[in-house]
């Protein structure tokens, strides 16, 4: 792989990351913690969506990020082609959640 | 059948199966040894993390922790569980294309430096014991509980079963009992959940019975009549904070980034074949916590509001029988200050009376199945649980001692010359060591253990992730910043825990901390720090060679 395409698929890379990790520090720390108290007055069936996010929600986003990312990622290596054809282990790879 | 035959029963079948795994998958190499082969396929490393990750904390106490803290427990639930979108997104994916052993060879091979790996090394053994011995005391009070042993047999017990597993099977052995103990665990603490949740709310799904209308045609839901009682008997409303907004933000990032920083779980990404198993593992690893830990604040709430109508204002006489059982092992413990042979339990706020009751927060998880009325095998179901999340931990930890010892004190740093045979017989004899060190400190615990288990997590905020982050993304970093920044993270961290803790415990409170952080929060500012003497001393001093550049650029790809 050349050097061009290295720092391509690393900036592309670096973009997903921070479109993610924006993504996780809303949810987390903004909704479950600094506007929590601003988002109760909305219901969520019988929580408040602040308590529900600080509770229940923000974890839901979590598992819900990793596998935007692994998509992600599973689609920019291919694009790349750097996926691992590493043959013998083939049978492991049904794994993507 | 009794519950206490349900529960010898069901543990015995759950520790055959354990020894079952642990005679088929014995380890031959180091590399079966240290990480099972490197051939874990990511499904099931991500249910062997998830039993690696959730301890006899996440099992037995976080439900009764949340129960007192109200929304306040979302420290435990977000940062238990957000770390894991760190772990995936910075380090997993890399420290797989890397594919050495410890996280400790990491450091020494990035920062081309053994003095980086041995602080490291130090960082990596005081973490992990410090958490195995509360791991070991976990499985001893299970024992003394449910089995009617004492809790010192049941230490040694438990200290038997890992000890066979861990050294026979090393990662091998112990990622294959950890799936079985994943399985055993989620088992035993979904099924009470579920009853419960149908019991209150005729809705089986705990997540869902949370937030709906109590079944008693009150027209209440659950969290309006939990802060109705809540409020009558004195106590803050349920659904409101106590903690400081701020302190409640460093504590949250505090135990996200010391879950991305812990040793025991930065090794299972070692084990899967490529690097997308390594993102793909971290998922299924996530997806497995998160169902006991979105199913822990239901519990809580339930026991809660199941605890204050039951008990609130009870005639003593007509105790159930688990208020007396928990009462006989000093758990429960109840003072009739008024002498009216009437329980009257109160919070800060009550006017009418003074609080008569005590009730341990480990118990809400223990005691439910007994408080909900559940059938007999639910109790010896949770016993088994219990043990299945202490044991998964113990053994990861252990084995993260075994391989500092083994990997990274002798073949990498002091004896290079050992053969492979003498480094697995050693990794072998440092697993033993450690088992009977650990089950020392289960039987005798010092009076500390407790709050330096959740420190720990402080510790490894301030000192492995950022120095294991900026290696990664940050090529200029070097050896100099990396050892600055780890033993400065480290040492401010530790020094303001040992003051609030040991030194002035009587300052501990929110007027004294500094900017209003408490010591549980306080890893938060260690790694920022950490961070900033890291990026300061990189620049004035020599950049790292060329060779470690590329070593940076080729962990940054795939392939």
């Amino acid at each position: 792989m050349d050097q061009i395409s290295r720092q391509l698929y690393w900036r592309k890379n670096l973009q997903y990351l921070a479109f993610l990790l924006t993504f996780w520090f809303v949810v987390s720390f903004g909704c479950g913690i600094l506007f929590v108290d601003f988002l109760d007055q909305y219901k969520i069936g019988g929580f408040g969506l602040g308590f529900w996010f600080a509770q229940q929600g923000a974890i839901y986003f979590f598992v819900i990020q990793i596998v935007i990312y692994v998509i992600l990622m599973n689609r920019l290596d291919r694009r790349f082609g750097l996926e691992d054809k590493s043959e013998q282990k083939k049978e492991s790879n049904g794994g993507n959640p | 059948m009794s519950a206490e035959v349900w529960t010898y029963l069901l543990v015995g079948l759950s520790f055959t199966l354990y020894i079952g795994i642990a005679i088929w998958s014995r380890a031959g190499t180091t590399g079966d040894f240290y990480i099972a082969g490197g051939n874990v396929p990511p499904m099931v490393n991500g249910l062997a993390t998830a039993a690696d990750w959730m301890s006899a904390a996440s099992f037995i106490s976080m439900a009764g922790l949340i129960s007192f803290m109200g929304r306040d427990g979302t420290v435990y639930l977000m940062g238990w569980t957000g770390g894991y979108v760190l772990l995936a997104l910075l380090l997993a994916p890399y420290l797989r294309k890397f594919g050495k052993y410890t996280v400790p060879d990491f450091v020494g091979d990035r920062y081309y430096s053994n003095v980086a790996r041995v602080v490291a090394v130090v960082c990596a053994i005081f973490i992990s014991f410090t958490y195995v011995a509360g791991q070991m005391r976990g499985v001893g009070i299970v024992f003394s509980r449910f089995l009617d042993v004492d809790i010192n047999t049941g230490v040694v017990i438990g200290m038997a079963i890992v000890f066979f597993y861990a050294v026979l099977g090393g990662m091998k052995g112990i990622t294959y009992t950890q799936v079985a103990q994943y399985c055993v665990l989620i088992f035993a603490y979904m099924v009470p959940a579920f009853f419960i949740s149908f019991m209150f709310t005729d809705i089986a799904i705990p997540q869902l019975g949370f937030g709906s209308q109590l079944s008693d045609g009150s027209g209440l839901t659950v969290l309006e009549r939990l802060n109705q009682l809540s409020t009558e008997l004195g106590f803050d409303p349920y659904t409101d904070g106590q903690k400081s907004t701020l302190d409640v933000f460093f504590i949250t990032a505090a135990l996200m980034v010391g879950t991305a920083g812990l040793p025991h779980v930065l090794v299972r990404f070692y084990t899967v074949p490529k690097v997308a198993d390594a993102r793909s593992s971290a998922g299924w690893a996530l997806l497995f916590i998160a169902l006991l830990y979105t199913t822990a604040p239901a519990i809580s709430a339930f026991a809660r509001t199941n605890i204050l109508d039951t008990v609130a204002n009870m005639p003593y006489e007509e105790a159930p029988s688990w208020f007396s059982n928990w009462e006989a092992i000093g758990l429960i413990t109840f003072d009739d200050k008024n002498d009216d042979g009437i329980v009257q339990y109160r919070g800060p706020h009550a006017t009418d009376y003074e609080n008569e009751l005590n009730i341990d927060k480990d118990i809400i998880v223990l005691a439910n199945p007994e408080i909900a009325d559940l059938p007999a095998w639910v109790i010896g179901l949770i016993a088994a649980g219990g043990l299945a999340a202490a044991l998964s931990t113990a053994a990861g930890l252990l084995l993260v001692i075994s391989s500092s010892v083994a990997h990274d004190l002798l073949k990498k740093t002091f004896k290079p010359d050992i053969s492979e045979r003498q480094e697995l017989l050693i990794a072998r004899i440092a697993a033993g060591v450690a088992v009977v060190i650990a089950g020392y400190f289960g039987i005798n615990p010092p009076g500390f253990v407790a709050q330096v288990v959740a420190f720990a997590f402080g510790l490894a905020a301030a000192s492995f992730f950022p120095v294991m982050v900026l290696g990664i993304f940050w090529k200029r970093m070097n050896k100099y910043g990396a050892i600055f920044g780890m033993i400065t993270g480290i040492g401010f961290t530790a020094a303001y825990i040992i003051f609030f803790k040991f030194v002035s415990p009587e300052l501990n409170s929110a007027e004294h901390w500094f900017l209003g952080i408490s010591p549980e929060g306080i890893g938060t500012l260690g790694m920022l720090i950490n961070v900033v003497v890291s990026v300061s001393v990189s620049l004035v001093t020599p950049p790292p060679p060329k060779e470690i550049q590329q070593f940076v650029e080729d962990i940054r790809v795939p392939v």
